[in-house]
């Protein structure tokens, strides 16, 4: 499978081309988001439902992890 | 002013019913747009596996669609009026106008709180097989899959396929129930053969009939569940992740925009059609689960019917209506028969979070009629997901039903709501 080099709050990662954002966040950040009270979470739905796995891709906010294919290049920050 | 488009049909949602839906009115001859948030074309149960790909039957049914429709995946639909709707795609927005609007917008899981279920590595049981058709790592990973229902054996089956080791499923319904259920499958002996290749499949998996994880325990990730059988003995299981879905519901916030009636689904709703698939409003149809849970097959009719309906060619549907109808009956017996105990609404503490969004805790929803009343007090279901789980949940849990919405239908960009300011203003609907 062709692999692709994103990076996850500024550290480089390879992985799989074709799988999701939240499929590769997963790899390095078990809670990658913060919820409005402190606690840590990760995606939920796994279909662009809940918002749990919602995270900056490429500078654009609140985008839903598991509806981004991953890109090389890609710039996510978690907010972890 | 934002681009503007026309289709003869618009097509929303492009899983089973929509892909039957666009293709069979391009085969009419018709322009067909489809329209689906996902990044592909499948809808959930054919959702692309990144490991496996999709079965020959989805395989098919896209690629009869891709070849006469225009399919715009990765869009979203953000606001609804008469005749039109306003699109976001890859951060430009755009509107769409049709003569026919065919709702396929599928369904959602059903997700109930219980103590823990707020932690990572606790998902939906769809909700874990579609992370993991996404190449979430699930490999190596002790897995439980808990709720209710024939999804949780076909997620089993995707986790153990991309190598998650399976500790149990875990099914709220009694044995009982089910095994009276498995008994009359010889009257959809199609769906009896699928049953049997399903057990076949998860053969040695250990089963929990009648059981149910009362609580997920962990510092700041999922270590391990609470599983209580029938009699309330409790037991603990330590495991990496669970998938815990309770059903599905039909995702009804397009259909209730445009003003088609909506009927009850149990305790949720479903948009009310007749047996031609067309809803309360003229030109707009609606088909699959959206309409109530039906499956796979009585979707896919039921696309091809409301396509031959809006193109002006009934006499085509005729001959799929009895299918439909059988495909029905099934739906209802299976339903009947994974029913939820009522248990599965206790579980969740004073202090356990419904409102995942905004950290509402149940308690805190304690003396509310209504959800607009308990929204304006503790802000439960004013997060980014709108309401659809925590107002799903509490429907479920018998405090009140999910308000209406209103639009945007799922946040927007402030650029697309300023460039639908010069036709209506999108937020200036009645309070909900």
């Amino acid at each position: 499978m062709n692999k692709i080099t994103l990076r996850i709050d500024g550290m480089p990662l390879q992985v799989d081309a074709g799988i999701s954002v939240a499929a590769a966040v997963a790899r390095v950040r078990p809670g990658p988001r913060r919820s409005c009270s402190g606690q840590r979470r990760a995606a939920l739905c796994g279909m662009g439902v809940c918002f749990e796995c919602r995270m900056r891709i490429d500078g654009v906010a609140q985008q839903r992890a598991c509806l981004v294919v991953v890109r090389d290049g890609m710039e996510v920050a978690t907010d972890a | 002013m934002p681009e503007h488009r026309h289709y003869d049909v618009l097509v929303v949602g492009a899983g089973p019913g929509g892909l039957a839906a666009a293709a069979t009115a391009a085969a009419h001859g018709k322009r067909v747009g489809l329209v689906d948030m996902q990044p592909r074309p499948g809808g959930q149960v054919w959702r692309h596996d990144v490991g496996h790909g999709v079965p020959r039957a989805a395989r098919r049914a896209i690629a009869r669609a891709a070849a006469g429709v225009e399919l715009l995946t990765g869009a979203q639909v953000v606001d609804a009026e008469c005749g039109m709707l306003r699109i976001e795609r890859g951060g430009d927005a755009f509107e769409a106008s049709h003569d026919a609007l065919i709702l396929a917008t599928g369904a959602r899981e059903l997700l109930l709180p219980f103590p823990g279920w707020t932690l990572p590595g606790v998902s939906g049981a769809g909700g874990l097989q579609a992370l993991a058709k996404q190449g979430f790592p699930v490999a190596g990973k002790r897995v439980l899959v808990a709720g209710s229902g024939p999804l949780l054996l076909v997620a089993a089956i995707t986790l153990r396929r991309h190598g998650a080791q399976l500790l149990g499923i875990v099914e709220q319904a009694p044995r009982a129930q089910v095994t009276r259920f498995a008994r009359g499958l010889w009257r959809w002996p199609a769906r009896a053969t699928q049953a049997l290749r399903l057990q076949t499949q998860l053969a040695g998996v250990p089963r929990f009939d009648g059981h149910c994880v009362v609580a997920a325990h962990g510092r700041d990730a999922l270590e391990g569940v609470e599983l209580e059988d029938a009699d309330g003995h409790r037991r603990r299981i330590d495991c990496d992740l669970l998938g815990a879905g309770f059903g599905l519901l039909p995702n009804v916030e397009l259909a209730a925009l445009l003003g088609c009636a909506l009927e009850p689904d149990g305790t949720h709703r479903r948009v009310c059609v007749d047996a031609w698939q067309r809803t309360s409003v003229d030109g707009v149809h609606a088909v699959g689960e959206a309409c109530g849970i039906g499956g796979l097959h009585s979707a896919r009719l039921e696309g091809a019917i409301a396509a031959h309906v809006a193109c002006g060619q009934p006499q085509r549907a005729r001959s799929l209506l009895g299918r439909r109808d059988r495909a029905r009956r099934f739906a209802a017996a299976l339903a009947q028969a994974f029913v939820l105990q009522p248990r599965v609404r206790r579980l969740a503490d004073p202090d356990t979070l419904v409102c995942r969004c905004e950290d509402v805790p149940l308690a805190a929803l304690d003396g509310f009629a209504d959800a607009r009343a308990a929204k304006l007090a503790t802000r439960c279901g004013m997060g980014a997901c709108q309401g659809r789980i925590c107002g799903a949940a509490l429907a479920e849990l018998g405090r009140f039903p999910r308000g209406d919405g209103r639009p945007p239908l799922f946040p927007a960009r402030l650029a697309t709501l300023a460039a639908a300011s010069g036709s209506r203003e999108p937020l200036s609907g009645a309070p909900p």
